[in-house]
C-alpha cells in the first residue's frame, strides 16, 4: 500500500507545469452545460472571510483507480518536496505493518524525513478528513503547506487469524514450560484456522453496506430500472470524460510486470438489457442492488497539495481552487447509513450562506445508484425533512445537469480512502473547465456519517 | 438421532410457562379505498394478483373470529371465481400483527365439547379449501403470526415474513390448555418435521422470523426498512406487499417453486420418520418427557402427541378428526379454563388503569446495587431508561454493575441481542457512590437493606437532593410502606414497588399504595413497571402486602410439616406434584432462609397466632449455622457450583430432631399435606380480598401465579376456589382446623362463597 501512495505523492507538482497543462486544454464540453452557470447571479461574490486565511488547492493527482488485483510496485521519480510542512493521509482498512501509512509513504517518496506525517481514518470520507484536517492546520496558522490524500489497497487487505487462534498464539508466547505449551496446544481446534476477513459491514449492525443500500433503495421506493439507468449514466459520462481527456488528475502508473496503466479501468458502459440480467448481489433473490449499479472497490491513491493562498502565490503557484466551508454529519447507522449527503448538503450551504442555485458543480460520492437516488428523493421530500432533519421544508431537487457529469464512483471506482480527494479535484477541474464559481462536494461513509464541502474556483 | 433431537428440543419444554401477552403498536391505516365493502377483510387487484388485506377495525390485533372467517371465505370465493386473478397475497394492514390467533372468546361461549369441536372443524374446512386453492396464495407476514394465524399461514402455498423482532410465529395453544385445532397438528409435522413440530406445539414458544426461515416455516424473509418518504412501518408493509406480489406472479409463471430445498439433516430426519420403529421411539420419548414435566397435571401436551400420532399412523382424515375432537375435549377442561383465565388476567395487568402520569419518567435512580437493585437497573436500562445506580461501596457497586453486564451478556450468548446492542444498553447505566445527578431524577427506587432505620436514613438523604416531582419507591418484601413514609416530607410521593428475584426473569411487580400515595404517583410507578416489561398488581399497604402475606402462612405450614418428620425431598415432590413449579423446601433455599426468617418474625408479630404453626426457631437455628440456602451453598440442600444435582443437607438432621413434632395421622396423608399447604395460601389470599388489600381477584391470581409460583393449572387461588368449589375448600380447612386450630379457620368471604354456590369470584 505504501508504494502506490508513494507514487502518488511523487506526482504532486513542484512546479506550475500542471497548471499550465490545464489552461491550454480546449473547451469541448457540451454547450448546454456551459450555459447554466454563466447566467447565475450568486448570493455571495466569494466565500472569503475576513481575518481567516484563504486556503487553496494547488493541485491534486491520483493514480488510475484499478479494479482490485492489478497493483504492485511502482517506479521511482525524485522531486524535491522540502516546502511541505506536514503530510496527512486517509485510509480505511489498515495494514498492520504500516499503521501510520502516511509516514511510510512520505519517507518512501523522498520527502524530507523532517516532514511529519499522520494517518486519519473516517471510512469512505477518510481523505476528506485528511483535507479538512489540513485546512484546519493551515487556517490556524500552524503550517503553510500540507499534502493531504488517501490510499486504499483492496487487493491486499490484511486477513487475521481468528480470535481463538490469536489468543492461543499470544498465550503460547507467554507459556514458560513445555507442559504449559502442550496443554495450550491440546486446546487447538480445527476451526481456529478459519480466518477473519475484514468485511464491508457495519460493526454496530453487522449489516453489509450493499445490504443496507438495498434496504435504503426499497425504503425510498427506488426501482431496479431507475438504479440501472443511473449507473449507465455514470459510466457513459465517465467514458465521455475519459475520451475527451477531462480526467486530468490521473497520472500514469506502471504496474511491474504488466503494462503501464494510464486510465481508470473500471469504466464499462453497458446496456440496460445486459444490466437487467444481473442477479441481485445482496438481498437475494428479490433485491435491486446489483454489481452493475454499485461502486466497485479498487486500489487507488490520491494526493493534494494544499497551501495558504499567500504562500502558494509566493512560491509561484497558480492555485486551482479555494477550499471553503465544510461540515461533517452523522445519523443512524442502520437505516440511514448512506444518507450523509442529504443531511450534509443543506448544512454546508447554510453555513456558507449559499443556496442550491449558487452551486455550479455538484460532485457526490456514488456508493450505489440506489443510494444516490435515495438521497435525491430524501432531499426532495418535505416529509423526510420535517420528520428526520428538523427542517420545515425539503432541501430540494438537485439539478442533474450539474451533477457528477464526469462520472462518479460507480464508474471510476471507489478506493475507500482516496475518493474524497478525487471528488474535490473533479469539482475544481470542472469549475475551471466550465467557468463556474462554486462546487459542492458530498459523500457518505460507514458508521452513518457524511461530509460536504464547498469548493470555490480560483479566479483566473 | 431424530429421537435425540426431539429430546433436545423438549429440554426447553416447561409446563409452567404461561402465555405472555405482547404489546402491539397500532397505527391507523388508510388502505386502498376502492373496495371497502367488508369490515375486516378486503382485497384489491394488482395486475393479476389479488391483495387480500386483513384489518379488523378498532382493534390493535387481528383475530380469527366468525366474521373474519366468513369474510375471508367470501373474498376467496370471489378470487377463485375471477378470470382475471391468477394468484393472491394475504397480508395484514396492521404493523406488528398479522393474525394474533383465533378469538379466545369463541371458546368461552361453548357449553359442550361438541360446540368446541364444531369450531375446530369449521377452521379445518376453511384451511383445507385454502390449501387446495388452484390459485397460489402467498402469506405476507409482518408482526405476530400465532395460533390460528400460523395455521392460516401454513395453509397458504408460500410464506414471506419480515425479519424484525415483532414478527414471531408460533402455536401457543398449549399454554391455554388446548391444541392447534385448525389443522396445525397435521400440517406442522409435514412442514417442519416431527421433532420440530412437537417442540413448537408442546412448548408453544415464539419463533422469530430468521429461525422460522431456517426451519422451513417461511420461504422468504424481507428486511424491515428504515425511513423513506413515509414512516418506516408503513413503507415496510408496502414493500412486503410488493415483494409478495412478485412472488405470487412468480409462482403462477413457475419461475418460483413452492418446494423448499431440504438440507441433509432434514432429509435424514424425514427418512428416519418413515421407519415405524423410529416413530414409536419418538412418541415414547416425548411422552415420557411430557409426563415427567407436567406430572399429569396438564392434559393438553399428551393430547397433542396423541393427535399427531393419529395423523401420522392412520392418515390425515383420522388425524383431522382426532384433532377436532380432542380440541373440543380440552376446551372444556378446568386446566384450560384456568390458563385462559390467567391469560385474561395478564392482559388486564399489562394496562395502566391509573392513566398516563403527568410526567414521564426519563431519569431513574436505583439505590443499592445488590441482587435486587442491580436487577431493577438491568430491566430498566435494557428498555432504554437512563439509570443511575448508587451504592455505598466501590465493591458493592462493582458487583452490581457486573450483574447487569452478565445479564445482558447472557442475552448476547442466546443471540437475543448483539454485543454492540449490549454495550449500547450498558451505557445507559451510570454507577456512582454519591447523589450526583439525583437532582434530575424523576423516580428513585431504593433497594437497600431490609431494615426500617436504614430505609428511613436513605429516604431522608434522597429527599434532600431530588426535585419536587420525583417519586420515591421502596422495594421491600415486607416492611409496611406507611412506616417507611412516616419520615417523608412528601408522603404522597412515596410508594412501594416489590420486585421478585431474579428481577430479569420474574414477571411480577407488586405495587403498594398507602392511604397518602397520590394517584399520579401510582400511575407513574405502573408506567415504569410496564416499561420494564412487568405484569403489575396494585395492592393496598399492610404487613406483607399481598404476596408475602400469602406466602408466610404457607411457609409456616411447610416448617410444621418438616418438623413432623417429612423430609424436604418428599415435601418438594408433594408440592411440585400439586403443580408448584418449585418445591416448598427448595423455594425457602432460593428465597434465602434468613429472608424467610425475617418475614416470618415480622408477620408473626403482625398477625399473631394465625401465622403460627411451624416453629420459626427452625429457621433461626439454620441461620445461626449459616444454612442460608443457595446463596451460602447450604440450606435444606447442599448446592455445588456448576452441578444441578443437589443432595440433602445431613447437618439439618440434628435441627429437625431437636424440634420434632408428633405427626397427626388423620391429617398427614400425602394429599392432606398438599392441601394443608395450599388451603392456608388460598385462605390468606381470599382474606386479602376481603380486607381490601387486593382490588380484584384477577390481580390476586396473577400475583400468586407470577410472583409465588402458585400452580398455573389451577389458575390462581381465586380461580381455584371457583373451579374446585368453595365448599370443598372450607370443608378441608375445617378438617385441619379441628386438628391444629385457628390457623386453618376459613375467612368470612370464603364461607360466604361456600354458603351460596352461585357466588363466584369470576362471573
Amino acid at each position: 500500500m505504501t508504494s502506490i501512495l508513494t507514487y502518488t505523492l511523487k506526482n504532486l507538482p513542484s512546479t506550475s507545469k500542471w497548471a499550465l497543462k490545464f489552461s491550454v486544454r480546449p473547451l469541448s464540453c457540451s454547450s448546454q452545460l456551459l450555459a447554466a452557470p454563466a447566467a447565475q447571479t450568486k448570493s455571495k461574490k466569494t466565500l472569503a472571510k475576513p481575518n481567516i486565511r484563504n486556503i487553496v488547492v494547488v493541485d491534486g493527482v491520483r493514480i488510475p483507480f484499478l479494479l482490485s488485483g492489478t497493483s504492485g510496485l511502482l517506479q521511482r521519480t525524485s522531486v524535491p518536496k522540502d516546502v511541505v510542512d506536514y503530510i496527512i493521509f486517509g485510509t480505511v482498512i489498515q495494514e498492520v505493518k504500516t499503521s501510520n501509512v502516511a509516514r511510510e509513504a512520505a519517507l518512501g517518496a523522498g520527502f524530507s524525513d523532517k516532514t511529519p506525517a499522520h494517518t486519519v481514518t473516517m471510512a469512505c470520507i477518510s481523505s476528506n478528513q485528511a483535507m479538512t484536517t489540513a485546512v484546519g492546520l493551515i487556517a490556524s496558522g500552524q503550517y503553510d503547506v500540507v499534502v493531504a490524500g488517501g490510499v486504499e489497497l483492496m487487493s491486499d487487505v490484511p486477513i487475521r487469524h481468528s480470535r481463538k487462534m490469536r489468543k492461543m498464539m499470544l498465550d503460547l508466547n507467554k507459556a514458560k514450560t513445555m507442559g504449559q505449551r502442550l496443554s495450550l496446544l491440546s486446546k487447538f481446534r480445527l476451526n481456529f484456522l478459519s480466518p477473519e476477513l475484514p468485511a464491508v459491514a457495519e460493526f454496530s449492525t453487522s449489516e453489509t453496506m450493499g445490504h443496507s443500500a438495498d434496504r435504503l433503495a426499497a425504503a425510498f421506493a427506488v426501482s431496479r430500472l431507475e438504479q440501472d439507468e443511473y449507473a449507465l449514466r455514470s459510466h457513459s459520462l465517465a467514458k465521455k470524460a475519459q475520451d475527451e481527456g477531462l480526467l486530468s488528475d490521473v497520472v500514469p502508473f506502471k504496474v511491474p510486470g504488466k503494462e503501464t496503466v494510464t486510465k481508470d479501468n473500471g469504466i464499462r458502459p453497458s446496456s440496460l438489457e445486459q444490466m437487467a440480467k444481473l442477479k441481485p448481489a445482496f438481498i437475494k433473490p428479490y433485491g435491486t442492488v446489483t454489481a452493475a449499479n454499485s461502486s466497485f472497490l479498487t486500489d487507488g491513491a490520491s494526493a493534494m497539495l494544499i497551501m495558504a493562498e499567500d504562500k502558494a502565490l509566493a512560491l509561484g503557484y497558480k492555485p486551482k481552487a479555494y477550499l471553503r466551508d465544510f461540515v461533517y454529519v452523522s445519523q443512524d447507522p442502520k437505516d440511514q447509513l448512506l444518507l450523509g449527503p442529504t443531511y450534509a448538503t443543506p448544512k454546508v450551504l447554510e453555513k456558507a450562506g449559499l443556496t442550491m442555485n449558487d452551486i455550479d458543480v455538484f460532485e457526490f460520492h456514488e456508493a450505489f445508484s440506489g443510494q444516490i437516488l435515495a438521497n435525491f428523493k430524501a432531499m426532495d421530500s418535505d416529509w423526510f425533512a420535517q420528520n428526520y432533519m428538523g427542517r420545515k421544508t425539503k432541501v430540494g431537487l438537485l439539478p442533474l445537469e450539474k451533477f457528477n457529469i464526469w462520472g462518479g464512483s460507480l464508474s471510476l471506482g471507489h478506493p475507500f480512502g482516496a475518493t474524497g480527494c478525487r471528488l474535490v479535484m473533479a469539482a475544481a477541474n470542472r469549475l475551471r473547465k466550465d467557468g463556474g464559481q462554486y462546487g459542492l462536494v458530498a459523500a457518505c461513509a460507514a458508521g452513518g456519517q457524511g461530509h460536504a464541502m464547498i469548493v470555490e474556483a480560483y479566479p483566473k | 438421532m431424530v429421537a435425540s433431537r426431539a429430546i433436545g428440543s423438549l429440554n426447553r419444554f416447561s409446563a409452567f410457562r404461561i402465555l405472555r401477552t405482547r404489546g402491539y403498536s397500532f397505527r391507523n391505516f388508510s388502505g386502498s379505498s376502492a373496495l371497502l365493502a367488508r369490515t375486516h377483510v378486503n382485497y384489491g387487484v394488482k395486475g393479476n394478483v389479488a391483495v387480500i388485506r386483513i384489518n379488523s377495525p378498532n382493534s390493535k390485533v387481528n383475530t380469527l373470529n366468525k366474521e373474519v372467517q366468513s369474510e375471508f371465505m367470501e373474498v376467496m370465493n370471489e378470487i377463485w371465481a375471477s378470470d382475471q386473478i391468477k394468484s393472491a397475497v394475504l397480508i395484514s394492514s396492521k404493523p406488528g400483527c398479522f393474525v394474533a390467533g383465533a378469538d379466545i372468546n369463541m371458546l368461552a361461549s361453548c357449553k359442550t365439547p361438541q360446540e368446541a369441536t364444531n369450531i375446530s372443524q369449521e377452521g379445518q374446512r376453511m384451511f383445507e379449501k385454502l390449501e387446495k386453492s388452484p390459485k397460489p396464495v402467498v402469506a405476507a407476514i409482518s408482526g405476530s403470526c400465532l395460533g390460528g394465524g400460523l395455521e392460516l399461514a401454513i395453509a397458504c402455498q408460500y410464506r414471506i415474513a419480515t425479519k424484525d423482532r415483532k414478527t414471531v410465529l408460533g402455536v401457543p395453544e398449549v399454554l391455554l390448555g388446548i391444541l392447534p385445532g385448525a389443522g396445525g397438528t397435521q400440517r406442522l409435522p409435514k412442514m417442519v418435521g416431527v421433532p420440530a413440530a412437537f417442540d413448537m406445539m408442546l412448548t408453544g414458544r415464539n419463533i422469530r422470523a430468521d429461525r422460522a426461515k431456517k426451519m422451513g416455516l417461511v420461504d422468504q424473509l424481507v428486511e424491515p426498512l428504515g425511513p423513506g418518504v413515509k414512516p418506516p412501518e408503513e413503507r415496510t408493509i408496502e414493500y412486503l406487499e410488493e415483494v409478495a406480489v412478485n412472488f405470487a406472479s412468480g409462482l403462477v409463471d413457475k419461475k418460483i417453486s413452492p418446494k423448499r430445498n431440504k438440507g441433509l439433516v432434514e432429509k435424514l430426519t424425514a427418512y428416519a420418520m418413515t421407519i415405524p420403529f423410529v416413530r414409536r421411539q419418538i412418541y415414547k420419548t416425548v411422552e415420557d418427557k411430557v409426563r415427567k414435566q407436567t406430572k399429569g397435571l396438564y392434559p393438553a401436551p399428551l393430547k397433542i402427541i396423541d393427535v399427531v400420532k393419529t395423523g401420522l399412523e392412520q392418515g390425515s382424515d383420522a388425524g383431522y378428526l382426532a384433532e377436532s375432537q380432542k380440541f373440543g375435549e380440552l376446551a372444556m377442561t378446568k386446566e384450560s379454563k384456568a390458563l385462559v383465565g390467567l391469560y385474561h388476567g395478564q392482559v388486564l395487568c399489562k394496562k395502566n388503569k391509573f392513566g398516563a402520569p403527568q410526567k414521564d419518567v426519563k431519569h431513574l435512580a436505583v439505590l443499592g446495587a445488590g441482587l435486587m437493585g442491580a436487577g431493577i437497573a438491568q430491566v430498566s436500562v435494557d428498555k432504554g431508561l437512563k439509570t443511575l445506580l448508587k451504592d455505598t461501596t466501590v465493591a458493592g457497586l462493582g458487583r452490581g454493575q457486573q450483574q447487569v453486564f452478565k445479564g445482558l451478556n447472557d442475552k448476547v450468548k442466546k443471540k437475543a441481542i448483539t454485543s454492540f446492542e449490549r454495550d449500547s444498553i450498558f451505557s445507559n447505566l451510570i454507577g456512582q457512590l454519591d447523589y450526583q445527578g439525583f437532582e434530575k431524577a424523576d423516580m428513585v427506587i431504593e433497594a437497600v437493606f431490609e431494615d426500617l432505620s436504614v430505609k428511613h436514613k436513605v429516604l431522608k438523604e434522597v429527599e434532600a437532593v431530588i426535585p419536587d416531582h420525583c417519586v420515591f419507591a421502596s422495594n421491600t418484601s415486607a416492611l409496611p410502606i406507611n412506616e417507611i413514609a412516616a419520615v417523608s416530607k412528601r408522603p404522597e410521593k412515596v410508594i412501594g414497588m416489590h420486585y421478585f428475584s431474579p428481577v430479569d426473569k420474574m414477571q411480577l411487580l407488586e405495587i403498594i399504595t398507602t392511604e397518602k400515595t397520590s394517584k399520579d404517583t401510582t400511575a407513574s410507578a405502573v408506567a415504569v413497571g410496564l416499561k420494564q416489561g412487568k405484569v403489575i398488581i396494585v395492592v393496598k399497604d399492610g404487613p406483607g402486602f399481598y404476596t408475602t402475606r400469602c406466602l408466610a402462612p404457607m411457609m409456616s405450614e411447610v416448617i410444621r410439616i418438616l418438623q413432623e418428620g417429612v423430609d424436604p425431598k418428599k415435601l418438594d415432590s408433594l408440592t411440585t406434584g400439586f403443580g408448584f413449579p418449585v418445591g416448598a423446601a427448595t423455594l425457602a433455599d432460593e428465597v434465602g432462609v434468613d429472608v424467610a426468617k425475617h418475614v416470618a418474625e415480622d408477620l408473626g408479630k403482625a398477625f399473631g397466632e394465625r401465622f403460627g404453626g411451624g416453629n420459626p426457631e427452625l429457621l433461626g437455628q439454620m441461620v445461626s449455622k449459616g444454612f442460608l440456602g443457595r446463596k451460602s451453598g447450604k440450606g435444606f440442600y447442599i448446592y455445588q457450583e456448576g452441578s444441578k444435582n443437589k443432595s440433602l443437607n445431613s447437618d439439618m438432621d440434628s435441627i429437625f430432631a431437636s424440634l420434632r413434632l408428633p405427626a397427626k395421622p388423620e391429617v398427614s396423608s400425602d394429599e392432606d399435606i398438599q392441601y394443608r399447604v395450599v388451603t392456608r395460601f388460598v385462605n390468606e389470599a381470599v382474606m386479602c380480598l376481603q380486607e381490601g388489600i387486593l382490588a380484584t381477584p384477577a390481580e390476586g391470581d396473577i400475583g400468586a401465579v407470577f410472583g409465588l409460583g402458585f400452580p398455573p393449572c389451577l389458575g390462581g387461588p381465586f380461580r381455584f376456589v371457583d373451579l374446585y368449589g368453595a365448599q370443598k375448600i372450607v370443608d378441608r380447612l375445617r378438617k385441619y382446623e379441628a386438628a391444629y386450630g385457628k390457623q386453618f379457620t376459613p375467612c368470612q368471604l370464603l364461607i360466604d362463597h361456600a354458603n351460596s354456590p352461585g357466588k363466584k369470584f369470576y362471573q
